[in-house]
């Protein structure tokens, strides 16, 4: 359960996040509305990874599904926001169960590749449903409420909204389902041993990853009032993990500062230098060869209580 | 559909599936032996391609001799690779592996763009390939019935030497049990070397051949290494024949699949995974064990 500690901890970053836009700097606030996207969406994927330990190739998928939708029931259909955002975010995670379904038959490689494949019809379908998600011209021009269209107002709301659902996730991870997830991680074998059904633990675990993927690609694709099919492409399903990796898959908060840490670096790494793909497979030899366990783990290891990092939060 | 143009499409699907057979058996061979998932086969493809280019257009020497240059160009950058880094990381988690792969692309990406720009290219067929034979029927290009001889040569190939040499017999106990084959006095990061070495000279040499039937711009190794990927996979990791098998698979589809369904056929080989693996979870030719 939330020790007194982590609450007050949250609840500080959130307050000092909600003070930024005082700061008057457009460029800070629309940088930092980017970084709690991807924060969301890194942290996910990592309800798959960290906690049920499936790689998933494919996660951009439900992240496309929930903006694509997300923009189609807002400007094509005109719905009211209250209205669209639940309803994109409950098919991103529809979605996901009917992929989960028959992905969890299936385990490490050949799980990552059926991912993988689903994820890669979901951009066939974007890119050719030409009709409905503009093909590759993308969906554009989508329809905010009024106090939304302002970029200080958007960032509240993408602000109020990661908070949720970053304190719904860590309540899921954190709860009996979390744990027994985590006992499946660590030997599926045991787990099923004491009667925990594995493949159904993995299945909720895919489903609840989809769900927050698409919650964090229907705000993104508000923010950028436009939704593209590369967002739905493998690469940025490789983003992602990236960021999940880069953090540290075996804590709950690695992957915020895996998503901001790479998001900033790669914003800042672009404004001097074409050769971002160099800088970033410089980091991940980095990650590969010295710190196999994130920037999570380093802090913890420069902090000097390594040892027990596995499973904890 | 006529009889003619069926076979021709049939025949233009198999050149096609030879040509990604010979690049995605090294994946395979090094999947099957080291158990790691290159995600640079793509990247030495491209690198194969590019040096035929290089050798073949710039300087003008006999396409071959490009062929010949794109192989031993990739086992060298194989050879550094893997005796510099890579071996550190055989014990460490698939995910690093992969991930190390993965800076592998997006290194040789930068560079492949620092050396060679960002231009199209394209490279010629060669002297005495270029035309066509005349069956009666149908009308064969003489390069994609070229391909469709290599290809069978390379696959025969490898499985006498994996399956009929000493040193085949040692990759494949490599395969079942590395500590008890060190014990046996075999050099095992030497076998290891060789396999990688031996799989991404695979790559160059499908990259050079491929050279003259495609475009050489930035970004052709990312489609195909999902396309090896699919391939592999459908045929069962680690698994020559199958591998082989995917490849077939593979070619028809694309190339059915531009006809019938020229909209999708970017997702059409995607569908062909998908259903492989809701029907057979460890592929065509797969066992169980082989996901571990």
């Amino acid at each position: 359960m939330p020790q007194r500690r982590h609450l007050v901890a949250s609840a500080i970053v959130v307050l000092l996040l909600a003070l930024l836009p005082l700061a008057g700097s457009r460029y800070a606030v629309d940088l930092t509305t980017e970084v709690l996207i991807y924060a969301l969406f890194a942290l996910s994927l990592n309800v798959l990874i960290g906690f049920t330990g499936n790689i998933s190739f494919g996660h951009a998928a439900y992240f496309a599904i929930g903006g694509y939708a997300c923009a189609v029931l807002l400007t094509t259909y005109d719905w009211p926001l209250a209205a669209s955002l639940p309803a994109a975010v409950v098919l991103a995670g529809l979605v996901a169960a009917v992929v989960g379904y028959f992905c969890v038959r299936l385990t490490q490689i050949y799980f990552a590749m059926l991912t993988l494949a689903f994820a890669m019809l979901v951009w066939g379908v974007c890119f050719k449903w030409k009709e409905v998600t503009g093909g590759d011209d993308g969906f554009t021009g989508i329809k905010l409420p009024a106090m939304l269209t302002h970029h200080v107002g958007y960032f509240y709301f993408t602000l109020a909204t990661v908070t949720v659902g970053v304190a719904a996730l860590w309540v899921i991870c954190h709860s009996a389902f979390g744990l027994t997830l985590v006992a499946v991680r660590e030997n599926g074998v045991r787990a099923g041993f004491i009667g925990v059904d594995t493949r159904r633990m993995r299945w909720a675990a895919f489903t609840v990853a989809g769900t927050f993927g698409g919650l964090a690609g229907a705000l993104f694709g508000m923010y950028h009032r436009g939704m593209y099919i590369e967002n739905a492409f493998w690469t940025e399903s490789a983003n992602v993990l990236i960021m999940v990796l880069l953090g540290g898959i075996y804590s709950f908060v690695g992957p915020i500062f895996g998503a901001a840490a790479l998001h900033l670096l790669q914003t800042f790494t672009n404004q001097y230098t074409p050769y971002w793909p160099t800088v970033l497979g410089l980091i991940l030899l980095v990650i590969v060869l010295v710190l196999p366990d994130g920037l999570i783990g380093l802090v913890a290891r420069l902090k000097g209580r390594r040892g027990t990092h596995k499973g904890r939060s | 559909m006529t009889m003619t143009m069926f076979t021709l499409n049939a025949f233009y699907g198999l050149a096609l599936a030879m040509n990604m057979f010979i690049i995605a058996s090294g994946l395979n061979l090094i999947f099957g032996v080291l158990r790691v998932i290159n995600f640079a086969h793509g990247m030495f493809y491209m690198f194969g391609a590019y040096i035929v280019f290089t050798v073949a257009k710039t300087w003008g020497a006999p396409f071959f001799v490009g062929v010949l240059a794109a192989a031993a160009g990739l086992a060298i950058i194989a050879l550094v690779i893997e005796r510099l880094l890579l071996r550190h990381l055989y014990d460490k988690e698939h995910l690093m592996q992969l991930l190390f792969t993965f800076a592998l692309v997006l290194l040789m990406s930068d560079a492949a763009k620092m050396i060679w720009g960002t231009d199209q290219y394209s490279v010629g067929y060669p002297p005495g390939l270029g035309g066509a034979v005349n069956l009666g029927f149908v009308v064969l290009p003489q390069y994609q019935l070229f391909l469709c001889v290599v290809g069978p040569a390379i696959a025969i190939a490898m499985w006498l030497l994996v399956d009929r040499t000493r040193w085949g017999r040692i990759v494949r106990a490599a395969t079942q049990d590395r500590e008890m084959l060190a014990a046996l006095g075999v050099n095992v990061p030497m076998v290891y070397a060789a396999v990688f070495t031996i799989g991404s000279a695979l790559a160059g040499v499908g990259g050079a051949l491929a050279a003259p039937r495609v475009a050489l711009v930035p970004g052709m190794d990312a489609t195909i290494i999902n396309e090896c990927f699919i391939i592999v996979i459908i045929g069962g990791l680690g698994n020559l024949w199958g591998s082989f098998l995917g490849a077939l698979a593979f070619g028809f589809v694309v190339q059915f699949g531009t006809i019938w369904a020229p909209n999708w056929q970017d997702v059409l080989p995607y569908v062909l995974m998908l259903v492989v693996l809701i029907t057979r979870p460890w592929g065509l030719l797969g066992h169980p064990e082989a996901g571990h």
